[in-house]
């Protein structure tokens, strides 16, 4: 396979003999990605799949490339994306937020609270009202989708790129939209003067 | 009512106290992934150098995981271990 700069490929992608770039191009995705996810449950069509869609990515986004790191390594995140969406989205493809939402009812949360770590009951009484505390805080600064992103992506694991197909929105919405929570929620603890430690040292798991 | 369990109230309350105002989204992160794995594996300071990319990887799990790969596929290239 013929070396290129990245001048080298940008012209040869463009132009009378892209055919030789894309196939090389192709080549060196493909070996990445095989490299890259020997850990991950995939097979080798899948690995052409993601090569394929990241390959007319990165041709649809030749422009947008602006030469600050190798070309190579530009198409390769194209192609790492594309790769852990589509496994994201098998992953998920059943669950709906309120599944997961169920899930966490289900578990009951206040038996956990009151009786994992706190057989003391000074301690019971102090988690749950801290407990009252911080679902206070949640219910009145958050605005309901601020709450169900909150619940799906901090407390339910679910990837932002999944809470934010179910929630109508993308990910890089839905991630200032968890930011913009999170600086409430910040805010709102200074003003009640609750600090970290106070609260980490009644929930944290060790 | 957002059900919790004692281990999730202290990740959140971690998550919330260590929030900064200047965060940078997964876009502005994606943007800049390639930059910033290039210095990595150069063996410079990417963390110094793009300081508001490292903290975005730090806090969503989607642009680290895809960060992740991103340098493993990378390593075939220099044959370094995973």
């Amino acid at each position: 396979m013929t070396e290129r700069t990245n001048q080298e490929w940008i012209a040869a992608l463009q132009g009378a003999q892209a055919d030789a770039a894309i196939a090389d191009l192709r080549m060196v995705l493909l070996r990445g990605l095989r490299y890259g996810m020997t850990s991950y449950r995939v097979t080798e069509a899948d690995l052409e799949d993601f090569v394929q869609e990241a390959l007319v990515k990165v041709l649809d986004n030749l422009p947008s490339f602006r030469g600050e790191a190798r070309f190579t390594t530009w198409a390769q995140k194209v192609a790492a994306r594309v790769a852990l969406s589509e496994l994201r989205r098998r992953r998920w493809r059943d669950v709906s937020l309120q599944d997961l939402m169920a899930e966490y009812e289900d578990s009951g949360f206040t038996p956990a609270v009151l009786t994992d770590q706190g057989p003391d009951p000074a301690q019971i009484a102090q988690r749950t009202l801290m407990m009252e505390k911080i679902q206070r805080m949640i219910a009145e600064e958050l605005t309901d989708k601020q709450r169900q992103a909150m619940m799906a992506v901090m407390q339910g694991g679910m990837p932002l790129q999944e809470a934010a197909q179910r929630m109508g929105t993308n990910r890089n919405a839905l991630y200032k939209l968890l930011h913009d929570a999170r600086q409430r929620l910040q805010k709102r603890m200074l003003r009640e003067g609750l600090t970290p430690d106070e609260v980490l040292a009644m929930f944290a798991d060790n | 009512m957002i059900p919790m369990q004692p281990g999730q109230v202290a990740s959140m309350v971690r998550m919330v106290t260590g929030t900064r105002p200047d965060e940078i989204g997964c876009d502005e992160c994606f943007e800049q992934l390639d930059r910033f794995a290039d210095l990595h594996l150069a063996g410079k300071s990417a963390a110094e150098a793009l300081p508001l990319v490292q903290d975005h990887l730090d806090r969503c799990g989607d642009c680290r995981e895809e960060f992740e790969l991103l340098l493993a596929s990378l390593r075939f290239e220099t044959g370094d271990q995973l």
